[in-house]
């Protein structure tokens, strides 16, 4: 997780001689590369919508705007452009899903999906049918409030559409994919 | 008609005095004009009747038991969005920080307190407790499937402890304990891209609920297993997946 790298790298002085980045700047320059050639190709006639989480943890708590912009770059590579809506507020002014500093696990449920029902109406608002949750506290949440409040957007993995695109992902590795996308790209057996 | 007053005594405010000592910088305690400009923006408000600025206001009243021993401090997560909009950068997220860590370890959630234990057990620092024999076992069962079952990936890789690598990468224990399936998409995008990496047997956990337990001693030592693997391992990018 990001932000404990880098906090508890700073506030236990940990002697380190690497760079510590996230995954979202190596793709993003990947695809810059032209080493993870990516495209759009798969929704253009589904035009299915997409928008996108930033995570508190790495974006305005540890790289700020240029990752989220990364992450937006990444993003409008795979579903399209015009495919991307944003929600609002956004970047490192987002908020925080409600799933981050152990509120998944602190047992106080009932709270969790009151502070949830903010996302959701964000995600919502934004009428997409896919939210990228590129962040495992908040893909646990998104995914659990749309549950909870009865959402019907689905609640996706960037390697998940990474994959897609590439037509390298095989029938078990979309779990968090919706049945209009089950047989998408799927590669030759 | 009102509440009855609150008597407050001589203020001692002991929480902050130690709390300017603890956050560097001092956390700008003292600025607070009271615009709110934090409650509005903060989804927590409202929740166990807490707010960030009632929450610091208490604080700075010396209402510490108050204030430190509201649930609250546990549905506040952290995000710093209150900072981030506060017009005087008063570091409410480090002063939760402090109030979580001052309740008795064995008074904190139960959920959190269990995540964070896991990951003490073994060198692997996962919340989900796996070992690193677990960890390597799942990892080298996932590729040899894939090689066995999926077309043209004889040549996939999933290399842990690969000296010399390039990226030291980390993955949450959701994926090799709960969905291992889940591991296949992001080897594959590595192996397009031709990137140099490894996990580590050590340290490869990417979450850490010891810093959301507020036990510093368990934060460090999750941390400086994972980091220091990665240098053991001559690795050029810590590079994180979440």
């Amino acid at each position: 997780m990001t932000f404990s790298v880098l906090e508890g790298l700073r506030k236990f002085n940990i002697p380190y001689d690497f760079e510590i980045a996230s995954i979202y700047q190596y793709y993003a320059k990947w695809i810059r590369e032209g080493k993870l050639p990516v495209n759009s190709d798969w929704n253009k006639d589904l035009k299915l919508k997409f928008t996108v989480q930033d995570p508190c943890q790495i974006i305005r708590k540890s790289y700020g705007d240029p990752v989220a912009e990364d992450l937006r770059f990444v993003a409008k590579s795979l579903v399209g452009e015009e495919n991307l809506i944003e929600m609002w507020p956004n970047r490192s002014n987002n908020f925080c899903c409600g799933g981050g500093g152990g509120f998944l696990q602190s047992g106080y449920t009932e709270a969790r999906h009151a502070y949830g029902k903010i996302k959701f109406d964000q995600i919502v608002a934004t009428g997409a049918d896919y939210c990228i949750a590129a962040c495992h506290n908040c893909h646990a949440q998104i995914h659990d409030i749309a549950h909870h409040f009865e959402g019907k957007y689905m609640t996706v993995h960037l390697w998940t559409l990474i994959g897609l695109s590439l037509g390298i992902l095989g029938p078990n590795e979309r779990e968090y994919l919706g049945d209009e996308l089950k047989e998408i790209n799927m590669p030759e057996e | 008609m009102a509440e009855e007053a609150i008597e407050l005594g001589i203020i001692q405010c002991d929480f902050k005095k130690k709390a300017m000592e603890a956050i560097p910088g001092g956390g700008n305690l003292d600025m607070c004009f009271a615009c709110g400009t934090c409650v509005s923006g903060c989804p927590a408000t409202g929740l166990a009747d807490m707010d960030p600025r009632k929450f610091l206001r208490m604080i700075l009243l010396g209402l510490d038991e108050e204030a430190t021993k509201s649930p609250w401090v546990w549905m506040c997560t952290g995000c710093q969005r209150c900072i981030y909009a506060c017009p005087m950068e008063i570091d409410i997220p480090r002063l939760v920080y402090l109030a979580r860590a001052s309740w008795p370890r064995e008074e904190r959630p139960k959920g959190i307190r269990g995540s964070c234990d896991m990951a003490l057990r073994n060198d692997s620092c996962s919340a989900m407790g796996a070992s690193p024999e677990d960890f390597i076992f799942v990892v080298e069962d996932v590729l040899e499937e894939v090689k066995d079952t999926q077309k043209g990936w004889d040549n996939l890789e999933a290399p842990i402890d690969k000296q010399g690598a390039e990226f030291f990468i980390n993955q949450n224990s959701r994926e090799p304990v709960t969905e291992p399936d889940e591991l296949i998409p992001l080897w594959k995008i590595l192996n397009i891209v031709g990137a140099d990496w490894t996990y580590g047997s050590k340290g490869w956990a990417a979450e850490n609920y010891c810093m959301f337990l507020a036990d510093d001693k368990a934060w460090e030592h999750v941390t400086r297993t994972s980091i220091m693997q990665a240098q053991k391992l001559g690795c050029k990018v810590y590079l994180n997946t979440e």
